[in-house]
């Protein structure tokens, strides 16, 4: 069984197109991983592959899937939905927590808290041991 | 002569993801801290999720797809998990 070939040359060619780019921009993103140097800065390179690569490889999907069944199928759009939602979440919190670990082991190359803002946290968290 | 380009993009795509993922694996085995760790762990499931996504179109079957879902709400639950460990210390407080 080689469902490959039932897909018409109108899919085929701009499928092959997306699901190459999309690896590409998952690969230069995972390079870039590899290659930048500060956390800080590591942390942005994924993302290239969480947006716009797996925009690309599940548009290819979409366009192979809708040929070879003969009617729209748009399920993976709850991927990209999915995907869009929690990608920033996740890293907002892992830069934050980054940022937390650095600060408590008085890391230089990070910006400290400033006087204000400490009076501030120190006003919160006996505020927080206070409804404890 | 257009299946044999689909085929083809499809292997040089899945070479290429395979890279990515020896790159993210890299990272979260030699990570300096624990948290490029986490981001190469992250990495790593959402390249693995596009493997399967691109193993779906060349089966042409949905099986692939409801995996790849399955990749992605794991990947999300255990990065926020993981931050939340390197936050506070502990998951669930």
């Amino acid at each position: 069984m080689m469902p490959l070939e039932n897909v018409p040359a109108w899919a085929a060619v701009p499928a092959a197109i997306l699901v190459l780019a999309g690896a590409s921009l998952a690969l230069i993103g995972s390079v870039g991983l590899l290659r930048l140097r500060s956390f800080y800065e590591r942390v942005h390179a994924p993302t290239l592959g969480t947006s716009m690569g797996m925009a690309c490889v599940l548009l290819a999907s979409m366009i192979v899937f809708s040929a070879l069944q003969v009617r729209p199928v748009l399920h993976e759009l709850l991927i990209a939905v999915f995907m869009l939602v929690t990608t920033p979440v996740t890293l907002m919190l892992l830069a934050r927590a980054s940022l937390y670990r650095d600060r408590a082991e008085g890391n230089d190359e990070v910006p400290q808290v400033a006087a204000s803002q400490k009076e501030a946290e120190v006003v919160e968290e006996r505020a927080e041991s206070g409804m404890r | 002569m257009t299946t044999t380009l689909l085929a083809g993009a499809l292997l040089l795509a899945q070479m290429l993801l395979g890279i990515a993922m020896g790159c993210a694996v890299f990272r979260m085995l030699r990570g300096p801290r624990a948290q490029d760790r986490v981001v190469g762990l992250d990495t790593l499931y959402v390249n693995g999720m596009l493997m399967l996504l691109i193993f779906g179109i060349r089966t042409g079957s949905t099986l692939y797809f409801e995996a790849a879902l399955v990749i992605a709400l794991l990947g999300f639950v255990g990065t926020a998990a993981l931050a939340k460990f390197l936050m506070r210390g502990e998951v669930i407080e």
